[in-house]
């Protein structure tokens, strides 16, 4: 979060609206450890990074679909050939559990 | 604002956890928990107040551990499996946000400057010493958190019972009138790693120095990664700088690295 707070106070000095995900958990080799995160805003412009460059695209859009449905928050899991997740997994084998809200606190 | 709060206590170095509901009742909750000079300040609320209760005093242990994890409640704030049979699970993501972790380079050299840029990039709070202070700059050293213009052992006196696991220790000046009382001022600490620069030539004089003064416990010896570093052939500052980091990683996580410290024969060929 350190390393993404620059950009998310610039996005709430324009009053952008702004999910952030975060990495909760890992199970086996994963790329970044718990609390690695990025943020999105409305725009779709991100900061940070959840991942080796794997997953990120998915957050992007799991990202602006919260900020869209004013959802709380969920959780959301991406993993080797999972096929409950998305399309896109990790290639290095690991789950990576990831908790995306909006940043309204 | 939570955020504002716990956005000024990262950017200011102190301790702050963040705790979330990510599944259960009140997804998306949240509770900030900033400990500040034996007070806790609390910020937000998980939905109930006997679980922010319980919640608080595990995450206080967390951050004590610089450990973000995990916990699973009832909605209020049950912890045993009894009492969670039958309620909805609350599971809440604890977020510690722990200082950086020091480094304090004593000797104001060529190699100074290119380790004190590795350790920023590695996320160091950094500390340049050296007594001389026609080198000890802020101009040299604009990377370096602080620079002090000082002898080891008062800076040692003063940070050293602050220092733990995670810091770092690295000796560069070869002068024995700085590095024996730096290498004294470190041994009394329980910093996390100790290393000391120059070649084989200079270690085994400065072991004997060492001794003159009375450290000779094997256990102390075995602390100084001297020569400091890894054995990768590396020439120039940065080189060294890289590989006195992969060094210090390497400690950390309990690693068998390859440390000239261990290692027979020239470091450079």
């Amino acid at each position: 979060m350190r390393e993404i707070l620059g950009d998310i106070d610039r996005w709430r000095a324009q009053n952008k609206r702004i999910a952030v995900a975060r990495v909760v958990d890992i199970e086996g080799s994963g790329p970044r450890d718990p609390g690695a995160a990025m943020a999105v805003n409305e725009d779709g412009e991100v900061c940070g990074s959840v991942s080796g460059g794997c997953v990120e695209g998915a957050v992007v859009a799991e990202a602006l679909e919260i900020l869209k449905n004013k959802s709380p928050g969920r959780l959301v899991k991406f993993g080797y050939s999972d096929d409950e997740a998305f399309a896109v997994g990790l290639t290095c084998g690991g789950v990576v559990h990831l908790f995306i809200q909006p940043l309204s606190w | 604002m939570l955020y504002s709060a716990l956005a000024e206590r990262v950017r200011k170095n102190k301790p702050v956890v963040l705790l979330t509901v990510i599944d259960g009742p009140n997804t998306g909750a949240t509770l900030l928990i900033a400990p500040d000079q034996g007070k806790i300040e609390t910020l937000g609320t998980l939905g109930n107040a006997e679980l922010d209760r319980v919640a608080s005093r595990d995450a206080i242990g967390e951050l004590e551990a610089g450990r973000t994890s995990v916990r699973n409640y009832g909605p209020a704030g049950q912890v045993t499996p009894e009492d969670l049979q039958d309620t909805p699970v609350v599971r809440v993501f604890v977020e510690s946000f722990s200082p950086p972790p020091q480094m304090i380079i004593f000797g104001a050299v060529d190699f100074t400057a290119a380790l004190a840029r590795v350790a920023k990039v590695l996320g160091y709070y950094v500390v340049v010493c050296d007594a001389r202070e026609v080198f000890a700059t802020k101009r040299r050293f604009p990377m370096a958190d602080e620079v002090l213009v000082t002898w080891p052992t008062p800076v040692l006196s003063e940070r050293g019972p602050n220092l733990g696991a995670r810091d770092a220790i690295c000796i560069l000046t070869h002068d024995p009138k700085f590095d024996v009382p730096a290498i004294q001022g470190a041994l009394a600490t329980s910093v996390g790693y100790i290393g000391v620069m120059g070649s084989r030539k200079t270690h085994a004089k400065r072991l004997e120095r060492l001794a003159e003064v009375g450290v000779t416990k094997p256990q102390d010896l075995a602390r100084l990664m001297s020569p400091i570093g890894l054995d990768i052939g590396s020439r120039t500052p940065e080189e060294t700088a890289i590989s006195i980091c992969a060094e210090i990683i390497g400690k950390r996580v309990g690693r068998n690295v390859p440390s000239l410290a261990n290692s027979e024969g020239p470091i450079h060929r």
